[in-house]
């Protein structure tokens, strides 16, 4: 697997800087790729390395700096030109019409007036040769988040790129599923085209880049051979320090206690054509234990959310039980006075209100279970009152800021996220139901609200944490269970939990057949 | 070649949020001057007898806080609606509903007098124009259907059933055929505040009162907190536990009642009965003031007043220079136009850039830009 680039070089980035406001999101960031590599851009969320490959694509202007495209200064005013140049891109989050077909929504990227049978037939070729079959025809909504994102890379190979720049791509994916699309993207590195790649995840770094620039802070702090590093060393040189290991004190007695949290036979059709309908789910959370989902994104974790919450009511009073009683006609204000708690995985527009100040985002959860506290006679919002919790919560979970009462939106996304996992905490829940729990978060960070989750089960409170980074999972979970279209598999004790048979479930297997590899991912 | 191009600040700007209206009533102003000149008047003098003559005297102050009166209570309620990203646009009809409602006791019951007449009249004209604010909210929760669209239809119903009712049933037998219904009686009329001096009434109390009881609730409780969630993060609301069909009733039951009070305040105050028309389109220019007036109800006092300006003007450029008052609405949709307009500047700001191809060009060093 050696890289098999002639050592000339494709892109050179010098001394690229984006302000925003105070903050230098890139510091004077060099970077090389050569012809015929991949490519590693390592980094923390909030490191920079999503504003460096926005300029690279033309969506941001740099304050100041140059880039060369096979030697020659370029201007890349937009994700236009990019194309033009030769640059493709596949984001993490896709830009699908889950209406349309997958060959008309590729078309509509293609912008050049060429028929959709034609771009079909070319788009069904240029999978199978690359080994990611695609039905051209097929809608959208119907397809699997690994299926859509194969939309995307097609889409980009279509117009033939020097250099694909690939956002987080296995983030969506299964592990058999990123197998598929390693072995894509060495294919495409034996054709001589460069390959961008972003990701945290340091295994697969180490496994298919030959080279790594590693940001921090918005700096580059170092390019090394992934293959020669170890992950810690990596680990470090991304954080700058050694990140504490999360602690799993043994649960004990777990089984004698009782399940706080109790879903039986919970069914939800489709809301919109788009949704994944629920099919009889069955889950006990008992008092002391972390209970995890894992699954590919996009399989009715949502859903299973929502109505976990009670955003969703249940016709069925009995398929949520909370602390034994029946919850499922409950309103999600009728559950927390229950004592229950809940994290939405969207940060922005769910969990909190972007243009709402932290002191108001605490009211957002909490003006019923804390309505004494917090609201005054005559439905006055004790403002002083809500100012001061939200200060502890703040100083709690080390919410770093720029102001002492910031608006949501002014916060970084894992700053954020520290403040409305520590807003539920601060309520001590019996119920905690977190979705997404660290997505987005620095590693520092993660591990304290991994370690707060664990101590707050072990304190006698039943927790639940949906996830999609089986790391996480294995790291705080007792018992791990897999949605999969929206049906979930029995909890497996951690104990007897694999990475494989944790993937194979991911991928769709049956839960007895466990043993067997699937066919297609 | 140079063009202008939008860019996105990375927040709001404080600075353009409070000085848009104040640009969009200068650039109004620059606009209302080629008008008048187009007109074939002398702007200058135009602009004076329409801006500054009709508020040069106490009497005429009056006549300023009667016309300013309805367009600050239907505007603060508007503003609830408004913050909660709810679109009621007819409170045109939510007026004449509360003058008709309202209007019931003196004219079914003309021997109905004392004390208790007024107090029932307004709160008849609350539930009215409550009622038929009702109708699209109930529309929207059940069925989905666009409250714009049927909250500015009803004003068409309200508008010709007003006309019917003068014209048919309550039209006053001795009123020698024309469309009106008969004089309210004393005890139906609401009481001017200081008779002497002019003919502003009570209404403008209720206007001020409405103003400060709203910008308490939208600012300092719970139930305001609730209206500013769900309208600007809807989802997040659901979060909160808030109901969104709850909210849709909240915001059109309140805005069409302060709508029908205003009703009711104008014809028992300013007309003293019902006639086929009784608003120059208060509801409408209303939605003007509420804009102007950022939404806030401390800012829609002085938008009101500010409208109130532009119909007084109005009817002044009329009688001294022949010009049509028609002008007033020119003014008014001008008015709106530019506050929107101006209001891009909150979020964008403009940049000229010279029209280069955005293509394969070798790049000059890029400088420290900004």
């Amino acid at each position: 697997m050696s890289a098999n680039h002639d050592g000339t070089t494709l892109l050179e980035v010098r001394g690229l800087t984006k302000i925003f406001g105070t903050l230098t999101a890139c510091d004077h960031v060099d970077l090389n790729i050569a012809k015929g590599e991949i490519h590693a851009l390592l980094g923390e969320n909030g490191a920079g390395k999503s504003t460096l490959v926005k300029m690279l694509f033309g969506s941001l202007e740099p304050n100041s700096g140059e880039i060369f495209w096979n030697g020659q200064a370029v201007r890349i005013a937009s994700p236009g030109a990019a194309k033009k140049l030769g640059i493709g891109m596949v984001f993490q989050h896709f830009s699908l019409f889950e209406a349309l077909t997958a060959a008309e929504n590729i078309a509509l990227s293609l912008d050049d007036g060429s028929p959709i049978s034609s771009i079909a037939a070319k788009a069904r070729a240029l999978s199978y040769s690359y080994g990611l079959p695609l039905d051209p025809e097929s809608l959208v909504g119907d397809l699997s988040v690994g299926e859509r994102q194969r939309i995307e890379i097609i889409r980009c190979l279509l117009q033939t790129p020097q250099l694909v720049i690939l956002d987080e791509p296995t983030s969506v994916l299964t592990p058999q599923e990123a197998d598929k699309l390693f072995e894509t993207l060495e294919r495409l590195r034996s054709e001589g085209k460069s390959i961008l790649y972003i990701s945290h995840r340091l295994e697969e770094v180490k496994r298919i880049c030959d080279r790594a620039t590693v940001l921090r802070h918005g700096k580059v702090v170092g390019h090394c051979n992934p293959r020669q590093e170890t992950a810690s060393s990596l680990a470090r040189m991304m954080v700058g320090n050694e990140v504490k290991a999360v602690v799993r004190a043994p649960a004990e007695g777990i089984e004698t206690a009782p399940a706080l949290l109790d879903i039986r036979a919970l069914t939800r059709k489709p809301a919109t054509p788009f949704s994944i309908p629920l099919k009889n789910i069955n889950l006990s959370v008992r008092a002391g234990e972390v209970i995890g989902i894992a699954g590919v994104a996009g399989n009715g974790q949502g859903e299973f959310f929502e109505s976990v919450s009670g955003e969703v009511l249940q016709q069925d009073a009995a398929s949520v039980r909370i602390r034994g009683k029946d919850a499922g006609g409950l309103t999600i204000t009728g559950r927390r006075l229950m004592g229950a708690a809940f994290v939405p995985e969207e940060r922005l527009g769910h969990g909190a209100a972007p243009r709402m100040k932290l002191s108001e985002n605490l009211l957002l959860s909490r003006h019923a279970t804390d309505g004494k506290a917090f609201v005054g006679p005559g439905g006055m919002v004790k403002s002083a009152a809500v100012y001061a919790a939200a200060q502890r919560i703040i100083e709690a979970m080390d919410v770093r800021k720029s102001a002492p009462d910031p608006e949501a939106a002014a916060l970084s996304g894992g700053n954020l996220q520290k403040f409305i996992v520590g807003r539920e905490l601060d309520r001590r829940p019996s119920v905690m139901v977190v979705n997404q729990p660290t997505w987005g978060v620095d590693a520092g960070a993660a591990a304290h609200i991994r370690q707060t989750l664990i101590e707050l089960a072990r304190s006698g409170s039943a927790v639940l944490v949906i996830s999609q980074d089986l790391d996480e999972l294995f790291e705080i979970s007792d018992a791990i269970a897999v949605m999969h279209n929206g049906q979930l598999s029995k909890p497996l004790p951690i104990a007897e939990a694999t990475f494989e048979k944790i993937g194979l479930l991911m991928g769709g297997a049956e839960p007895g057949h466990a043993e067997h590899t699937l066919e297609t991912a | 070649m140079m063009r202008l191009e939008l860019v996105k600040r990375p927040q709001r700007s404080m600075l353009f949020s409070a000085l848009s209206p104040f640009l969009a009533f200068g650039l109004t102003i620059i606009a209302g001057a080629i008008m008048f000149a187009l007109l074939g008047v002398n702007p200058l003098s135009a602009f004076r007898i329409y801006f500054i003559e009709p508020i040069s005297q106490v009497w005429q102050l009056h006549e300023l806080a009667i016309k300013a009166a309805p367009l600050i209570l239907i505007a603060v309620g508007l503003s609830v609606c408004y913050k909660a990203n709810i679109w009621n646009i007819g409170a045109e009809g939510q007026f004449i509903l509360g003058a008709i409602v309202g209007s019931m006791i003196p004219v079914l019951f003309p021997e109905f007098e004392g004390p208790l007449v007024l107090p029932l009249m307004l709160l008849f004209g609350m539930v009215g124009g409550a009622a038929y604010a009702a109708i699209p909210a109930l529309l929207k929760t059940r069925f989905g259907t666009n409250e714009i669209l049927t909250s500015l239809m009803l004003v068409y119903v309200a508008q010709l059933f007003l006309d019917w009712l003068v014209r048919g049933p309550w039209r006053d037998p001795q009123g020698h055929g024309f469309p009106q219904t008969v004089q309210f009686n004393d005890s139906a009329i609401l009481p001017e505040l200081m008779p002497d001096a002019g003919r502003a009434n009570w209404g403008f109390v209720f206007a001020l009162v409405a103003a400060v009881a709203i910008w308490i609730l939208m600012s300092r409780m719970l139930k305001g907190f609730e209206v500013r969630v769900l309208g600007s993060s809807p989802r997040a609301g659901r979060f909160a536990g808030f109901g969104l069909n709850r909210m849709v009733f909240f915001a059109f039951l309140l805005s069409g009642a302060l709508a029908g009070l205003a009703g009711i305040s104008e014809v028992s105050g300013a007309i003293g009965q019902l006639q086929p028309v009784i608003s120059p389109g208060y509801g409408f220019t209303a939605i003007i003031v509420a804009f102007l007036g950022r939404l806030n109800p401390l800012g829609i006092v002085a938008a009101g007043l500010v409208l109130a300006l532009t119909y007084l003007g109005g009817e002044a450029v009329q009688s001294a220079l022949g010009i049509s008052d028609k002008v007033a609405r020119v003014f008014q949709g001008m008015l709106l136009f530019f506050v929107l307009g101006c209001d891009t500047l909150i979020h964008y700001r403009i940049r000229l850039i010279g029209l280069a191809a955005p293509k394969l060009e070798a790049a000059p060093k890029l400088k420290e830009a900004r």
